[in-house]
């Protein structure tokens, strides 16, 4: 059995196995996993007894629910109005400059992956950015270089202790 | 041709919560008619920008005879340029998770819901914790309600409410037909009474201190406070908590950075208002104001005289064309030629006149698409092409 099979099974027994659970199934993979795989799809199709492409259907409708493989960290960088007023590009060439990645991919690593969204609900703080479920606001590019350097030595630090 | 009202400010939103046990307690003995009466005469309207009677709302999901009903609170904050719901949920929750055990009590639903946008997960375990201490203390005076918070997954369509529902039941959040509207087929097609989260914190304030305290607030019409957030040029961004019905001259003499070209209220979806109409705008819901009054769901971004209306446009219908849900095609289609139809003018690839084409494309979008995505679209775009032609050509 996939690892990923024993996390579908577990949360189904979490949040039940109807079609309203289908959602906090769906990010309780993404969480572990960073993405859903066509392989996961399936198996929380065949979980919940719903048609795979329903389950599909519904992932894709979400933009936090990634289909594509993704890496441990995914930066979302906000594109909407003020913080694209606020220099947002200027935030965006930094990463891809630090990082040697451009929007939509992943470091060769798996560590970073750096993605655009819309309106992150911080307008007064612009520009602003997600990683992974932590927000960063006021950026300049100074300070974006010092968040993910941050990430990059914890990333060393934990990497250690994993392998 | 001025309006007279001037801008005034209002602190009841952030004022301590500590009190809620004490408003949640009383508030259930009172009988549901009563509360509906006290919600009704202080006019309370939606402050996710529809402005929906709320006491109207609970009257009519309080009429429909079911023994399961829901109490949703909306938390999918997403429209461009408003923030203020994640400051009450971070600040004051209590004001909300009362607001919602009394609504509970006036309809007869037993379970609450709170649907949180995914951007805003961070909140959860703060929330979740307080939640636990809301239901402890239900427990303890024999009030029988639970609240659960649903989280979503980046998809600013499923702020509008049928949408919403679907996907809580674990579906893609494409909006449903209305008729039938949430008061009589809700989520799990139960009647639902679905609330902003200002709109629930405001029936606290209501419920404490009566309606005539909130109503004497505002003006006719447009009764209360309202909780607005600022950005954009201005020296001072933030969330600021004002009466309605000021005008926007007022607003922009305290917020502007004194070189202010135009105010986007209400977000990607409301108006564009160019200085030359600042004296005549209110902001407020549709009545009797001098000049026009403009509904918001709060969200007010200033530009200054530096900015490309282009630019602003361009960016609205970006956020417009990726966010459709896709299933009608007035909006799916509407959105990306409108997308293409400005950037192909500024190229000079289409003559000026095409853009009284994409004008009339967008009054076929206000009349045929689905819901208030596809229909809000004209706002902005009108407003801008109209105020701004220039901007749009060369």
């Amino acid at each position: 059995m996939y690892p990923v099979s024993e996390l579908i099974k577990n949360l189904a027994d979490q949040h039940g196995r109807n079609r309203h659970n289908l959602l906090p199934i769906l990010q309780g993979v993404v969480e572990q996993e960073k993405y859903l795989s066509e392989y996961s799809m399936i198996e929380i199709a065949r979980e919940l007894d719903l048609p795979a492409s329903e389950v599909f259907g519904t992932a894709t409708f979400y933009s936090f629910l990634e289909y594509k493989k993704m890496g441990k960290y995914i930066i979302r960088i906000c594109k909407t109005i003020t913080c694209s007023m606020k220099g947002k590009n200027q935030i965006l060439l930094a990463i891809e400059d630090m990082l040697k990645i451009n929007v939509g991919e992943t470091t060769p690593d798996g560590v970073f992956s750096l993605l655009q969204t819309n309106c992150l609900g911080f307008c007064h703080k612009a520009p602003a950015m997600l990683v992974n479920n932590e927000v960063y606001t006021d950026l300049t590019p100074e300070k974006v270089r010092d968040i993910l350097s941050s990430y990059l030595k914890k990333q060393k630090e934990g990497g250690s202790h994993d392998n | 041709m001025t309006i007279s009202y001037q801008l005034k400010r209002a602190d009841f939103i952030f004022k301590n919560q500590n009190d809620w046990e004490d408003v949640l307690s009383k508030s259930i003995k009172r009988t549901p008619q009563d509360l509906i009466n006290e919600l009704i005469s202080s006019e309370l309207k939606g402050r996710g920008g529809a402005g929906f009677p709320t006491g109207l709302k609970w009257k009519l999901t309080s009429e429909i005879t079911d023994s399961i009903k829901y109490v949703i609170c909306n938390a999918d904050e997403g429209e461009p340029g408003t923030f203020k719901d994640r400051e009450i949920l971070s600040m004051v929750p209590f004001k909300v998770l009362t607001g919602m055990a009394v609504c509970g009590h006036v309809i007869g639903a037993k379970e609450g819901y709170i649907y949180l946008r995914g951007e805003y997960f961070f909140l959860f375990p703060e929330l979740n914790k307080v939640i636990r201490e809301f239901e402890y203390y239900c427990k303890e005076i024999n009030f029988d309600f639970t609240i659960r918070i649903f989280m979503g997954s980046g998809a600013y369509i499923c702020g509008e409410e049928t949408a919403l529902f679907e996907s809580m039941e674990g579906k893609r959040g494409e909006p449903r037909n209305k008729p039938p509207f949430p008061s009589n087929y809700g989520y799990m097609g139960k009647p639902t009474v679905i609330n902003n989260v200002e709109t629930l914190a405001h029936t606290y304030t209501i419920f404490k201190y009566g309606a005539k305290r909130f109503y004497d607030l505002g003006v006719q019409y447009s009764r209360g406070s309202k909780l607005f957030s600022v950005s954009g040029d201005t020296p001072k961004p933030g969330i600021y908590e004002l009466e309605l019905g000021m005008s926007l001259a007022d607003f922009v003499e305290e917020f502007g950075d004194g070189d202010t070209k135009a105010v986007q209220v209400g977000g990607a979806s409301g108006f564009l208002v160019p200085r030359k109409r600042f004296n005549e705008t209110a902001i407020g819901f549709q009545g009797k104001l001098v000049g026009i009054s403009l509904p918001t769901g709060g969200s007010m971004m200033l530009f200054n005289s530096s900015r490309s209306m282009f630019n602003v446009l361009d960016n609205y219908l970006e956020f417009f064309r990726e966010e459709s849900c896709g299933q009608c095609t007035p909006c799916r289609v509407g959105c990306q030629q409108l997308l293409k139809g400005i950037k192909a003018v500024k190229r000079g690839e289409k003559n000026t006149k095409y853009l009284d084409k994409l004008l009339r494309l967008t009054e076929t979008m206000k009349l045929t698409a689905k819901c208030g995505l596809g229909q809000s679209v004209a706002n902005s775009f009108s407003s801008i092409v109209e105020n701004f032609r220039e901007e749009m050509i060369y």
